[in-house]
């Protein structure tokens, strides 16, 4: 038998391929779930909030990326590819070091992407250090992304093959250590090829929801979760233009997001817009949709694919949200391990706590979280 | 090819219990309640069942309640006694930290909505109970007291008869969850001196879904399940023949083999501790030493998580558990290590490996070997 690789399976169409082309590969499969921490809310609340008929018994303690029904899913497809099984719990990790995160970046006033930490923390942290604990080699996953190697025999991360389904922004995080010991079987082909492989092969050929963001929290409503979870950040505050006028009260700067026109409740002349959470004065600050455009960020502490930074300022195309469309820019890395972004044309939504990615054409360099941006 | 180490968690059927049950399900399917010919010969194969489990227990037939399983008999043994000595006025239970579910959430359920106080008296390092704890803990009001007779998770015995005895010097009942001594340990019910004792034929090579609990004359229990009255009262519903004939069956040949076979699991099980140990660096032997069940194996690993450790051991074809089944599949630290002082953490690292009919000396060395293989892996190089 080839290498054993472990394969986070989710029951859905990319994981039940990816695990079927190992096998088929040759490879000694063994199919993992990661069982992870969800909020648990009494079922009165989550029946008022709930869309449609779910039970609300099912769904009170369940993480979305785990749900029975997933569990079911991905078993029937591990026994139909003849493959070992297993359900791992991970409820505390993922609560610790990807929720409490979530929730501690909010109250810092920035916009966290909990995927990436995911990606980093839990899937190519914690269970691929799992699969080694097992004797794998490898950690499969159903991701959209390629891995390559270059002259010098280092890895490259690369966009998926089908750029409408591209994740490498939540995967730049992944360094070499990680992508030698990383596996991404359907990252060569497009959805539609994959979903005819599993038609072929008789497996399941529905997505699991495309993005299973916030996966952890209980009714979708991220609002609704922070004040559960942390209630002192309902704070109310002003709502500032930037030249310090007041126009208006704030329900609690983590009601709103960098780039949110609606909601304000402030009468203008003008539609004005989310410019900036300001943590120190607990203000909110807005103005019109030219002050919203800015030219330039700055990221903390950068990762890079290939261990290290560029040696110095480099063009290349930033993604500054998981499906923003990249923008020409120059990197340049600065002595302190972060970098500062110059894009070529202003951009409105350059939020701190989500992370600035940066390509070269298909290939990933690596990112950082945004800090600051400005004019 | 599996081998198979969790014979606490269940047992396969003995096919000599298969072959005895065969002709309870198309043949001889009546009713035991009905009158005509078919109904009889139920009966008769039932009530004959319950002469030969009684004689194993040494006690009247009418003294023996089938039930569903192991979880029906002590929750029959606790409400039952409880919900009866309630109506004199006697609202206190008296048990231990580690016993099964089946009587913690029971006592506790008893506790929450009936006005019952429970105490638990505490277990040592080896999850023994001071049978002199026991005596001191029981009050004026004492509805019932209940020891297991042996722990699912880490195998230690407990002193059944001493215990016993100081229940009886107080008029107290005295419940033994016996569910998994059953097979491996004498029931006798008048050495023991026990008034109640639940067992559940699955551990002992018999089917899943069938158990008994037995109650000394005079023992008074209101029946939790009510209806046609079968049972003499005390637990309602259509008798379930086949099963009933299947667990006497499998009591009986347990009962016959016990001394060999206890014997040679007492090897195999020293075999693997020692083997383990000499294998594997720091690994700490859960329960007593010498008082537990003669097949049970249960470790802490120090170092590596449990859920892990029965991973690796499931690709390498191993069967094993980190305690008891517990149908959430959701990791807690187990709550039998923790009342022994061991740490939520340490808890993390249980493993349980049981013996039973199947394990050869050759199976018990495949384990030190490949345990010794995987522990070094699972714990990482943290």
């Amino acid at each position: 038998m080839g290498d054993k690789v472990v394969v986070a399976m989710s029951g859905g169409v990319d994981s039940s391929v990816a695990a079927a082309l190992l096998v088929e590969q040759g490879y000694d499969v063994v199919g993992v779930m990661m069982r992870l921490w969800a909020e648990e809310l009494p079922a009165p609340a989550l029946r008022a909030s709930a869309a449609g008929g779910d039970a609300p018994e099912a769904a009170r303690q369940t993480n979305k990326c785990c749900a029975p029904e997933a569990v079911y899913d991905a078993q029937w497809v591990a026994d139909r590819l003849g493959i070992p099984f297993y359900v791992i719990s991970v409820e505390q990790p993922f609560k610790t070091q990807v929720v409490d995160l979530f929730v501690a970046e909010y109250a810092a006033g920035r916009t966290p992407n909990p995927c990436l930490v995911c990606n980093r923390q839990i899937r190519f942290g914690y269970l691929l250090d799992y699969a080694r604990r097992l004797g794998a080699r490898y950690l499969a996953t159903g991701h959209y992304a390629r891995i390559r190697r270059d002259d010098q025999g280092r890895f490259q991360l690369w966009r998926g093959a089908d750029r409408n389904k591209d994740q490498s922004y939540v995967l730049s995080v992944l360094g070499q250590d990680d992508l030698a010991q990383t596996l991404f079987p359907v990252g060569e082909l497009t959805k539609p090829q994959v979903r005819r492989l599993a038609a072929e092969r008789g497996l399941p050929t529905a997505s699991r929801a495309e993005s299973q963001d916030l996966c952890f929290v209980a009714d979708g409503d991220y609002r609704g979760f922070l004040l559960r979870q942390a209630p002192d950040m309902a704070r109310p505050g002003p709502i500032l233009d930037r030249s310090g006028r007041m126009l208006g009260t704030h329900r609690g700067l983590p009601f709103y997001t960098v780039g949110q026109r609606s909601g304000l409740g402030v009468a203008a002349t003008r539609p004005l817009y989310v410019l900036e959470l300001d943590r120190e004065r607990n203000a909110l600050i807005v103005g019109t949709a030219e002050q919203l455009g800015k030219c330039r960020l700055r990221t903390g502490p950068a990762w890079w694919v290939a261990g290290e930074p560029p040696s110095g300022p480099f063009e290349a195309e930033v993604q500054i949200r998981y499906r923003a469309t990249p923008a020409p820019a120059v990197v340049t890395p600065t002595a302190d391990g972060g970098t500062v972004v110059s894009f070529t044309a202003a951009l409105r939504d350059i939020t701190p706590g989500q992370a600035a990615v940066f390509y070269v054409g298909d290939r990933c360099l690596g990112g950082g979280v945004i800090a600051e941006a400005w004019d | 090819m599996i081998i198979y180490l969790d014979h606490s968690a269940t047992t396969p059927v003995d096919p000599r219990v298969v072959e005895a049950m065969a002709p309870f399900w198309t043949e001889i399917y009546g009713n035991p309640s009905s009158i005509y010919g078919l109904g009889r010969r139920a009966a008769a194969a039932m009530e004959d069942g319950r002469r030969r489990i009684a004689r194993i227990l040494n006690c009247g037939p009418t003294e023996i309640v089938f039930t569903g399983c192991g979880t029906e008999s002590d929750n029959l043994a606790l409400r039952g006694v409880a919900l009866a000595a309630a109506a004199r006025g006697k609202r206190h239970l008296v048990t231990t930290p580690i016993e099964h579910h089946a009587v913690l959430h029971t006592a506790n359920d008893l506790a929450e909505h009936y006005d019952f106080e429970v105490t638990l008296v505490p277990v040592d390092r080896y999850g023994q109970v001071d049978p002199d704890a026991v005596a001191a803990a029981i009050r004026p009001d004492t509805a019932l007291v209940s020891v297991m007779m042996a722990n699912n998770e880490v195998g230690t015995l407990q002193p059944i008869a001493e215990i016993a005895a100081r229940a009886r010097a107080r008029g107290v009942p005295f419940h033994t969850d016996a569910v998994q001594a059953g097979g491996h340990l004498p029931l006798d019910v008048e050495a023991l001196q026990v008034d109640l004792v639940s067992l559940s034929a699955h551990k002992f090579y018999g089917p899943k879904g069938v158990g008994l609990l037995y109650v000394r004359r005079g023992v008074r229990l209101l029946p939790v399940q009510t209806g046609g009255g079968q049972e003499r009262g005390r637990r309602s519903g259509t008798e379930n023949v086949p099963y009933i004939v299947g667990m006497a069956t499998a009591l009986e040949l347990a009962h016959a083999e016990r001394e060999t076979e206890s014997q040679r699991l007492r090897l195999l099980r020293d075999r693997l501790i020692q083997g383990l140990m000499a294998q594997i660096p720091d690994l700490i032997l859960t329960g007593h030493p010498t008082q537990r069940l003669p097949g049970h194996v249960s470790l802490l690993v120090p170092g590596a998580e449990a859920e892990a450790l029965l991973i690796a051991l499931d690709m390498a074809g191993i069967a094993a558990s980190s305690g008891s089944a517990c149908a959430t599949g959701s990791p807690t630290p187990s709550h039998v290590l923790t009342a022994m002082g061991y740490s939520p953490q340490e808890a993390m690292s249980a493993l349980r490996l049981t013996l039973g009919r199947a394990n050869s000396e050759a199976d018990v060395d495949y384990v030190i070997e490949k345990l010794a293989e995987i522990v070094p892996r699972v714990r990482g190089r943290r």
